[in-house]
């Protein structure tokens, strides 16, 4: 389960972010930017093909035996003095880290962007308990002012603009509302340092997991997450199952494509490598830390080949910023924590189709998320395989809590595509489906009352609310090639 | 050579110039082509949608029609059909006997462009088209077929015609199927992105390989009062020249 879905009003969040001017005024800056930088960041590697398909073949052995990687992790992890604990579901995940909380005494955290805890609703939960959480990543600290989901996994404000963060800061920490992007970047690190020195439990994802040494890999460009995994007493860090590398030397692959696909960066600023807690022989650091190690689903999509790559995913964001959809609408209209292609495959998996039913549709099947994805996920393979599903209407395996049988209220559209197919299967019936298509074609592209009457119709009111029918010159083409006699040589 | 035209049924119905043009430029290649009539649609538009069933039982009509022919080459004048037919043993997993029919009819499948180019390479192509103009790479043929040089080297051969390269030219449409019907704000949302960028540039004409993405444009260019010449490679290569 997925917490604070919305995807079933895709529809009403798709004509709200089209009617948001500043939305896709920002949309369109920022996708452009990060776009532009990943392709001059790719003229920097003369073998980034060679790159993908050695990730994909690295993803591919881990995702075949997940079980034996992540056991190996979590052996490894114990070792080196981390505390490990497997959580079956959010709920389950989200008691443990209220347990934790709990036991450390604290009634105040500092957290790095993590869209696993955003997937488990973890904010919510603890501010329920009287905890506050407060995010330390800049982008997710203005959602959390603003009282918002994050609408990109890279970057969570992306839909915002500088005077709309500005006018946020002026109301919500007293600052003046005209600030330049330094002066209000300034004013929140001036806030969120004082936090770092009072909490006692920081909170943060993870990139990569490496199986080898029971090490995690946290990037950042902001300082954050050195702050939160290292200046408060107890660290805990939340991952995904399919987080798990095998080795270090594994690093060296998937780091030159991260950073470049995602921001057009060679490298992020930093990269905290952990393996135990730092503080535990009186080094600096944490004296304990916790890796909380999540199904939620995830392991219900080994079972088939096809959807066992949504798993591959590492959380660029390039696939967001290449989606001609979402550079329309951005993620917020998607209802989930995983937005954009990746989100439109891992949203339904994770929650279910019963409610996410919508967003399999939300695609023209384009295919340029998989032409920039690092690990070639067949996004648009995938899109399809659950448009079956939605079809036949049997759900994913791992639905927990949902119907095994969607409803999807798709009476009239499977009769159509039924009627149609009876008609395509044989010449005659074809030529007479055809000569009817041709009298609407012509009848609706006139200037008529005809027009007009078709006009009102399903399906072709949505085709004609905005654009013009083509009007069919002529007879039909096997009409004219049978009138011309036939094959010349 | 003899070659197969599958002309598709979009063509066949919505745009037959399309079809004649490409039975003329098959000719100049030094093909004889055969149309065989029992053919309908590659069931792409309910594959697209989740109604595979449906799919199938279409598909099976196009393996059908093929399935004793001893053309060299089946020619579609279609991005997006050419790549159903390229997917159809996917589609036949369960039937190992179809399944066999569809890669063997798949491998001698291709898309017009390509044909011309790499296939059976077409050099005189006799066309005038004075004019801007540019090309659309709709997304099948882009992506899953690799149409990408093929079409711009042979309106290069166009005499008079001036090739504008667009910044979105790779950018979806905004068809996408039932999606246009779907969901149709963010299509035309799409299509005006790219649309905005030919209005700025004085263009002539918009070719593409893929009649769904000319009717997309075509019909959004109209509603929103353009008269530019929307048109199919094999028109402009058979424009203006001896037919």
């Amino acid at each position: 389960m997925i917490e604070h879905l919305t995807s079933e009003r895709f529809e009403q969040n798709v004509d709200r972010a089209l009617a948001d001017e500043t939305l896709r005024g920002a949309l369109r800056h920022a996708t452009g930017l990060f776009s532009e930088r990943r392709t001059t960041a790719l003229q920097e590697v003369s073998d980034w093909e060679a790159l993908r398909d050695r990730a994909r073949a690295i993803k591919d052995e881990v995702l075949r035996d997940l079980d034996t990687h992540v056991d190996r992790f979590e052996e490894r992890a114990r070792a080196a003095g981390a505390i490990v604990h497997r959580a079956r579901d959010g709920a389950e995940a989200r008691r443990i880290v209220l347990d934790l909380v709990r036991a450390a005494d604290a009634d105040m955290l500092v957290k790095s962007k993590s869209m696993t805890s955003e997937e488990i609703g973890l904010n919510d939960a603890l501010e329920a308990q009287g905890i506050e959480p407060i995010e330390t990543d800049l982008g997710e600290w203005i959602v959390q002012l603003a009282g918002e989901l994050p609408s990109h996994i890279i970057v969570p404000a992306i839909h915002k603009t500088k005077r709309q963060i500005a006018e946020l800061f002026r109301d919500k920490v007293g600052a003046q509302g005209d600030e330049s992007p330094e002066e209000l970047t300034a004013i929140a690190r001036r806030i969120l340092r004082r936090k770092f020195a009072e909490a006692r439990v920081g909170i943060t994802g993870v990139n990569f997991a490496i199986a080898e040494t029971g090490t995690i890999l946290i990037l950042e460009n902001e300082g954050n997450i050195r702050f939160t995994n290292t200046l408060p007493p107890v660290h805990i860090a939340l991952m995904g199952i399919e987080k798990v590398l095998p080795r270090m030397a594994d690093l060296a692959t998937f780091l030159r494509l991260l950073p470049r696909s995602g921001t057009g960066q060679h490298l992020t600023s930093y990269q905290s490598l952990l393996t135990g807690p730092g503080g535990r022989d009186g080094g600096e650091g944490p004296r304990e830390m916790h890796i909380v190690i999540l199904d939620n689903g995830r392991s219900e999509l080994l079972r088939e080949e096809i959807t066992r790559q949504s798993l591959a995913c590492i959380r660029c964001g390039a696939c967001l910023n290449a989606c001609p959809v979402y550079q329309q609408i951005g993620g917020h209209a998607y209802g989930s924590v995983y937005p954009g292609p990746i989100g439109a495959i891992l949203t339904p998996q994770l929650a279910g189709l019963e409610r996410t039913r919508k967003l399999p549709y939300a695609s023209s099947l384009c295919g340029a998320c998989r032409d920039v994805c690092p690990l070639k996920i067949d996004i648009p393979a995938l899109l399809l395989h659950l448009r079956a599903k939605v079809v036949t209407g049997e759900d994913v395996p791992g639905a927990h809590g949902t119907a095994s049988v969607i409803r999807s209220g798709r009476f009239l559209e499977r009769r159509a595509f039924r009627a149609w197919a009876f008609l395509m299967r044989g010449p005659t019936r074809y030529a007479l489906a055809s000569f009817g298509a041709r009298l609407v074609a012509r009848l609706g592209s006139g200037a008529g009352v005809f027009a007009r009457i078709l006009g009102r119709m399903p399906v072709l009111r949505s085709w004609t609310k905005g654009r013009t029918l083509h009007r069919p010159g002529g007879k039909s083409f096997r009409a004219q090639y049978r009138a011309r006699g036939g094959p010349r040589t | 050579m003899k070659v197969e035209l599958f002309v598709s049924c979009l063509v066949d119905q919505m745009w037959p110039q399309v079809g004649m043009a490409t039975v003329a430029l098959l000719e100049r290649a030094g093909c004889t082509v055969r149309f065989d009539p029992r053919q309908t649609c590659c069931g792409q538009p309910a594959y697209n949608t989740g109604y595979r069933d449906e799919a199938r039982s279409v598909a099976t009509c196009f393996l059908d029609t093929y399935a004793r022919s001893d053309a060299e080459a089946i020619v579609v004048p279609s991005g997006s059909c050419a790549a159903m037919i390229h997917h159809l043993p996917e589609l036949f997993a369960a039937d190992p006997d179809r399944q066999r029919l569809a890669r063997e009819l798949a491998g001698r499948t291709h898309e017009l462009a390509t044909f011309l180019t790499s296939v059976r390479p077409l050099d005189a192509i006799d066309a005038r088209f004075e004019g801007r103009v540019t090309w659309h790479d709709a997304c099948h043929g882009l992506r899953d077929l690799g149409v990408k040089d093929a079409p711009r080297a042979l309106l290069a051969k166009v005499a008079g015609l001036e090739l504008v390269e667009l910044a979105s030219c790779e950018s979806c449409c905004g068809f996408g199927g039932t999606f246009s019907v779907k969901v149709p704000d963010v299509s035309l949302a799409m299509a005006d992105h790219k649309i905005d960028e030919m209005l700025a540039n004085e263009l002539d004409a918009i070719v593409s390989g893929d009649v769904s993405c000319l009717m997309q444009l075509e019909g959004r260019l109209r509603r929103r009062g353009s008269t530019v010449r929307v048109m199919h490679l094999a028109e402009v290569l058979t424009t203006g020249g001896v037919a």
